[in-house]
């Protein structure tokens, strides 16, 4: 509660914060904000409106304007969002799960287990994330799904060696001797004892790790290896956007409208969680408390 | 310390060796036909009427995991990497093409992360609170959440559609001409360099002029990184006993900064760099994208978006390779300048 409270009182965080929950409320409420027409299938496919291939600025039919193909721009950002929350959310916690359980028992184990399961996350951190993530969506195939899946192949690394580290010094603690003294089993040290006291740093990354995710996801559909072609993704809706970043002649910033609003969307996402995982890493890591005033 | 370095290099061929076989296991996902254009070394050495099951019969392709991946180490290690489909030409002669201009980016990225975030970080730490402290961190936390698409475009929008100052792909048509045609010697690939060998400054302008835009591009995230670590480093290197010393002495403020405090500050910055390259590699793909500039990153990218194995596998094992030994070089070089570092 405390921290939380000190979240809301840094006006960073609390900015942070209301960024966040401003696109919270949007993925909630996505099919009251911008309800699909009857019979549309699929509500995550982008709705279209007409099929011209050149983009339509702001009418009263489509609010934010059409992209080329005639795609909504407002309906794609709505339910993008919830691609955004979705990919990031899922794969965080998979990834952090997965990353906390082999760095954690790795390290409690110790010994050639613990050497192991570093030299497996050094192999999996000898490789650019991106192209890593690039390269598995090539063999897994297309789609949203496939992105995720690729995302927690290679996602869990980090909080693996941030989880050993942690539990390599909490392990050593007096109270973990004092739990194993009165004869605690080694099940309940390491889940009720060490990692409670280990878990924050992870906190913290998964925080900042949430907008990065959302990023990498983005930058995998603006390359046209991650959702399907028309999927509400805001990664997409740029790269649809593409073709008419120059304008018309004597009129550069004629299409503004197809890249200014997913850029906003995916800026101000990301950017809100920066802001949250800065700030709690500020109020959670107890050496920076003596230097801030 | 000898002992340390030894060992580093022999493990080095063990590593290379794992990381390839992890590589090759991807292909193993896929059916022996598809597999076909892996091994196959020239399209047109293959004459069209040979069935494919003779084929993947010739390659063993049907035969055990680590027979094929044993025959298909042999020929990466011939240079064989096998034929891509989408650059239309081996996989090997790809790489030689279009490495040369990613690492051309790379090197001048890495100009803008590594003066800029020492500067700024500098800057920001030595006015700690005020100002330009201020800035610095409100840019950075930008800079960190700005896709480097989002931004690429946002820069082509303005330097390229509306003041036609900079404009993308590699060279121009007329520079191209130069290269590709006229008596103009290749020696490294990298334009920047071969046009001063050749001494073509009009050439070496107009490379400049197409690498500064996605250069910034996939600069911003880094160097917000980087102005955030060497100020936090700074920061706490600041307050040192040794560092008050310096001051009661009477050494001037510029001096005890730069001097006494920073140096020491940098260090850990050095354990960066491995990451740096990483990511740079990641943002060469997003970035050669945007600005259309035939790099590897491009390459990778085409090669994704059309399915070409042998480009993939060929382009990972390169990739791969890089940072193994650039993690390596950087652990050596970290020994040699951090006296304390204590050895495993």
């Amino acid at each position: 509660m405390d921290t939380l409270r000190r979240l809301v009182l840094n006006p960073l965080g609390c900015a942070g914060l209301v960024l966040v929950a401003f696109w919270a409320v949007v993925a909630l409420l996505a099919p009251v904000i911008a309800p699909p027409h009857a019979g549309h299938r699929d509500p995550y496919i982008i709705e279209r409106v007409g099929f011209s291939s050149l983009p339509k600025p702001p009418s009263t039919e489509a609010v934010l304007g059409t992209t080329g193909g005639g795609y909504d721009i407002f309906y794609g950002i709505v339910w993008g969002s919830r691609t955004a929350f979705g990919v990031g959310l899922i794969v965080v916690g998979a990834t952090a799960l997965i990353g906390v359980l082999l760095g954690g028992l790795g390290a409690f184990a110790g010994g050639w287990i613990d050497s192991v399961v570093m030299r497996i996350t050094d192999l999996f951190m000898s490789f650019p994330f991106l192209i890593a993530v690039i390269v598995m969506t090539v063999v897994l195939g297309k789609g949203i799904d496939k992105v995720i899946l690729a995302l927690v192949i290679f996602g869990w690394r980090q909080y693996a060696r941030v989880m050993r580290s942690e539990v390599l010094s909490v392990k050593e603690r007096e109270f973990v001797r004092a739990a194993e003294s009165i004869g605690c089993g080694r099940f309940r040290i390491f889940f009720r004892h060490i990692l409670p006291n280990a878990i924050f740093p992870v906190f913290v990354l998964a925080t900042l790790d949430i907008g990065a995710i959302v990023l990498i996801a983005a930058s995998l559909s603006f390359i046209g290896v991650g959702a399907e072609p028309g999927y509400a993704d805001w990664g997409q809706m740029i790269s649809f956007s593409r073709d008419w970043i120059l304008g018309a002649v004597g009129d550069p910033f004629r299409y503004w409208y197809t890249y200014v609003y997913p850029s906003i969307a995916i800026l101000t996402f990301v950017l809100g969680w920066t802001l949250l995982g800065d700030v709690l890493r500020d109020i959670l890591d107890p050496r920076l408390k003596r230097s801030k005033k | 310390m000898v002992r340390y370095v030894i060992k580093r290099l022999l493990v080095l061929p063990l590593i290379l060796l794992v990381l390839s076989a992890l590589i090759f296991s991807l292909v193993m996902f896929l059916s022996p036909y598809e597999r076909l254009a892996v091994f196959v070394p020239n399209a047109d050495s293959v004459s069209a009427n040979i069935p494919f099951d003779e084929l993947v019969e010739r390659y063993g392709l049907d035969r055990p995991f680590y027979v094929q991946y044993y025959e298909w180490l042999k020929q990466v290690l011939h240079g064989n990497l096998g034929w891509s489909p989408s650059a239309r030409m081996p996989v090997a002669r790809a790489i030689g093409r279009y490495f040369p201009a990613t690492v051309e980016l790379m090197l001048l990225g890495s100009v803008i992360v590594f003066a800029g975030g020492v500067f700024l970080g500098t800057k920001a730490a030595v006015r700690h609170n005020r100002l330009p402290d201020q800035f610095v961190r409100v840019g950075t936390i930008f800079g960190v959440s700005m896709p480097e698409f989002v931004f690429g475009l946002l820069l082509l929008v303005v330097f390229y559609g509306w003041l036609k100052w900079f404009p993308p792909g590699r060279l121009s048509m007329w520079a191209e001409d130069v290269v590709y045609l006229s008596n103009y010697r290749q020696y490294t690939g990298m334009n920047l360099v071969d046009s001063l060998i050749n001494r073509r400054p009009d050439v070496f302008l107009d490379a400049l002029r197409h690498l500064v835009l996605p250069a910034i591009a996939y600069s911003i995230g880094l160097l917000s990184t980087m102005v955030r670590m060497v100020r936090s480093a700074l920061l706490e290197t600041l307050q040192m006993d040794y560092v008050t010393t310096a001051r009661a002495k009477g050494l001037a403020e510029r001096i005890v900064t730069i001097r006494h405090a920073r140096r020491n500050a940098l260090r850990p910055v050095i354990t960066l760099a491995g990451s740096i390259v990483a990511k740079m590699l990641g943002g060469a793909v997003i970035v050669e994208t945007v600005f259309n500039y035939r790099g590897m990153g491009k390459f990778i990218v085409t090669a994704a978006q059309g399915l070409d194995f042998p480009a993939i596998l060929g382009a990972s094992l390169l990739i791969g390779v890089i940072i193994v030994v650039t993690n390596l070089i950087i652990d050596l070089l970290y020994m040699v300048i951090d006296p304390t570092v204590v050895l495993e």
